[in-house]
């Protein structure tokens, strides 16, 4: 390998991966005919899961490395197109993959907050970070704060920063891996995160950065095929043209029409909305009626409550004509009724809020922001805004992805690596609002109106999977179906497209196994992200530095071990929601780095007093206001401009360049050869460089 | 090392790129996102605006900014003599 040139490597990258890539389509072609020859679904999505652990295991061992330039960072070899393929894999995680189309399905205009901060974070990434990263050239982002401020407490700062906001977003990628084949295959959830992890550790304990990264670009390939073929089928299906990014736009003029005709009480479709939704208004009057009362009467009303119940089953029971299926009905109400005060409160404050959320009208997809007043619309927007910076900046603060350019072999190709990085992210991300509005049209004009003697297969069968996926009742018994009457969870969108564009099993399989590979990749380069800030800069850089390479490696791969099973048992207690984890991460990477590393670059005069008063002042008003607001920690304090927790970040972002700022212009310059270093990072090349660049 | 007027004038023109193509970032980012209900009415390609652009159009550009960056800068990085050498 050695021997071999930059261009020879390239060359016979795009050999392997070109055959890599049809022997994929060749194996789901056999599965398709397999699935023709009989065999069940539940052996189909088997075959698949098992296939691409495996290839991802094989990917791993024959990557195997004891070099430390290797294990770090892949050698500097990477070429910028195949960089740009494993950032890709990097970046989007399961969040991305399953949930965006989902979030944006549900909430329109609002949710492209998402699809805008996770692409146009990168032209912060490419024009203030990448290349210098790339210049000064070590293995990690501590190391960069380490050399620009000198000292151990910037370096040990930011370890604490990448550990945390890193692991944060490694259990929701875990969780991930659990859902996904515990759906599949039928195995429980905590099997399902322990098995998914061996796929994980095979790869990057073997190789580290270099088996992660030639892996990386395995799994950007399976994902990105997974997501394109349902949504073309699907757009083909509704517009008759194979590019979906073009052709919805005049789906989602028809969606809005539809959205109007079924608000509109005077239309006949619309009346029996409105029907639905006075039901829905009804049983939402009748639990808060419920709540009152209990408030005031207390347990002698849940008492009395239970007793009306069991004596209308005594009565039914007495009856000249017992019915059978109306004592069935009571008894099984009495048995469903709330033990004590507390759970009565519990289960009759979800059902008013359950109830409420159908009351209202139909959101339209492409409004944004939109509210019943002025206020209500304002304080969307500013939410909006805000999330959209946090998640750009943070972007450019994540190490797992600020790492990746150290991978290339110069600096124009960490440019050129931003470039196919974000081309590739954008290719899914531009397709995921498609997704969205080509799914609500089948649900608007296909399932809103057709039979529940007929329902479209893929309703029953999610249905019965998971309630909180899809759950379709007849309120207001007239047999049709009303749009009111669908409950749909976002994760369905993506997970079901196969089957509702009328696809065999076997691509709800592939599907599968994209998400699988869009979680697993994001997990290998966060535990990764993890194991190095530990093993290389508290272990080698603090405490050991003479350390031999064999030790360290050994070092490095223990800990891996160690985080990655941590990482699994703290998934497998289910701590809360995936989307605020992920955005949290974000916001906290955004306070304690971004400032510290952009103005590291930009502006000489930072100093190691700034970079310590500035990063640990953002990361703790991001973390003290997350702690404060997000209901989870139960202190529930109001909120500052009434912003989400989840964007935490936009008071630790100023607050971190402040201190930066002021911090260092209260104490000396930093000394001639850290300004140096601050030259050399900024050119290319310099004629008698000082070298920074470990090997 | 004394950095010579040259070196000097390669970080000018860097900043100068980099500003306005923050700037551009900016605008397709922010000012579209801050006016998006009184975009609204106008349509392209049978989206309504603010939608298009945060759909794709901001997008497009992103990619395009980042494009034109690398594309400059190695360009840059030639004419002032400051490129690395080949492999």
């Amino acid at each position: 390998m050695a021997t071999q040139s930059q261009s020879q490597f390239y060359s016979s990258l795009k050999k392997y991966y070109t055959f890599y890539t049809g022997g994929f389509i060749s194996f789901v072609i056999i599965v398709a005919i397999l699935e023709q020859m009989g065999v069940p679904n539940k052996i189909l999505g088997y075959i698949f899961l098992a296939a691409t652990v495996l290839l991802y295991a094989g990917i791993g061992i024959m990557s195997k490395t004891a070099d430390v330039s290797e294990y770090y960072v892949a050698g500097r070899r990477v070429p910028a197109l195949f960089n740009g393929m494993a950032t890709g894999a990097d970046w989007m995680s399961a969040a991305s993959f399953i949930g965006m189309a989902g979030t944006l399905y549900l909430s329109g205009y609002d949710g492209l907050a998402f699809v805008l901060g996770w692409t146009g974070g990168y032209c912060l990434v490419a024009l203030l970070l990448a290349p210098y990263l790339r210049k000064f050239g070590q293995f990690t982002i501590p190391d960069f704060l380490g050399a620009r401020y000198g000292g151990n407490i910037p370096r040990s700062i930011g370890v604490f920063a990448a550990i945390l906001c890193s692991f944060t977003y490694v259990i929701a990628q875990i969780y991930g891996v659990g859902l996904i084949t515990s759906r599949f295959t039928g195995l429980e959830f905590s099997i399902g995160v322990f098995a998914g992890l061996g796929g994980i550790l095979v790869c990057s304990f073997l190789g580290g950065m270099k088996a992660v990264t030639w892996t990386q670009v395995a799994q950007y390939i399976i994902l990105i095929v997974a997501y394109m073929i349902p949504v073309v089928w699907l757009s083909v299906k509704h517009t008759g043209i194979p590019v979906p990014q073009i052709a919805y736009g005049y789906v989602l003029e028809k969606v809005t029409a539809r959205e109007i005709v079924l608000n509109d009480a005077s239309t006949p479709e619309g009346a029996k909305e409105a029907e639905v939704r006075a039901i829905f208004k009804q049983r939402q009057e009748a639990a808060e009626g419920k709540l009152k009362a209990l408030e005031t009467g207390g347990a002698a009303y849940l008492a009395e409550e239970k007793g009306k119940l069991e004596k209308t089953v005594a009565d039914l029971k007495a009856s000249s004509v017992p019915d059978a299926k109306a004592i069935e009905a009571a008894e099984k109400a009495v048995t469903g009724f709330p033990a004590d005060a507390a759970a009565a409160k519990k289960a009759w404050t979800a059902a008013a809020n359950g109830a409420k959320t159908k009351t209202a009208p139909i959101a339209a997809h492409a409004e944004p922001f939109a509210g019943k007043d002025e206020a209500t619309r304002d304080k969307k927007r500013k939410n909006f805004l805000a999330l959209v910076l946090c998640l750009m900046v943070g972007t450019a603060a994540l190490p797992h992805i600020l790492m990746r350019y150290y991978t290339t072999p110069s600096v124009k190709e960490a440019r050129q690596s931003v470039f196919w990085s974000l081309f590739f992210i954008f290719l899914l991300y531009f397709t995921a609002p498609a997704l969205a509005v080509l799914a609500k049209f089948d649900v608007y004009t296909l399932l809103v109106g057709s039979n529940f003697s007929e329902l479209p297969s893929w309703v029953n069968a999610w249905a019965t999977v998971d309630k909180t996926l899809m759950s379709i009742t007849d309120i207001n018994k007239d047999g049709i179906v009303q749009l009111a009457e669908i409950t749909i969870g976002g994760d369905l969108i993506v997970l079901a497209t196969p089957e509702i564009a009328g696809l065999p099993y076997v691509i709800t399989g592939l599907v599968a196994a994209g998400g699988l590979a869009a979680a697993l990749s994001t997990a290998d380069g966060l535990l990764l992200t993890i194991a190095n800030a530990l093993s290389h800069d508290v272990y080698y850089k603090m405490i050991d530095p003479n350390a031999p390479t064999t030790r360290r490696l050994a070092i490095s791969k223990g800990l891996l071990l160690v985080v990655a099973v941590f990482a699994a048992y703290v998934t497998s207690l289910k701590p809360g929601d995936i989307l605020f984890l992920v955005g949290a991460a974000f916001s906290l990477a955004a306070s304690a780095f971004f400032p510290a590393l952009a103005l590291g670059v930009f502006w000489k005069r930072a100093n190691k007093f700034g970079a310590i008063l500035g990063m640990s002042g953002g990361l703790g008003i991001c973390m003290y206001y997350m702690y404060m607001t997000y209901p989870f920690f139960g202190v529930n304090a109001p909120l500052w401009w009434d912003i989400n927790p989840i964007s935490a970040g936009i008071f630790g972002m100023p607050v971190g360049f402040a201190g930066v700022i002021i911090g260092s212009l209260l104490t000396a310059a930093p000394n001639k050869e850290i300004q140096d270093m601050v030259d050399h990072v900024r050119y290319p090349s310099l004629e008698s460089n000082t070298d920074t660049q470990a090997a | 090392m004394q950095l010579t007027e040259k070196h000097k004038q390669y970080w000018q023109k860097n900043l100068r790129l980099t500003g306005v193509l923050l700037a551009i970032w900016f605008v397709a980012t922010f000012v579209i996102g801050y006016f998006a209900r009184e975009l609204q009415s106008i349509t392209i390609l049978g989206f309504p605006f603010p939608f298009y652009m945060g759909a794709q159009g901001s997008l497009i550009i992103y990619v395009l900014i980042i494009w034109y960056y690398a594309r400059s800068m190695n360009q840059l990085d030639h004419e002032y003599g400051v490129h690395e050498g080949d492999e």
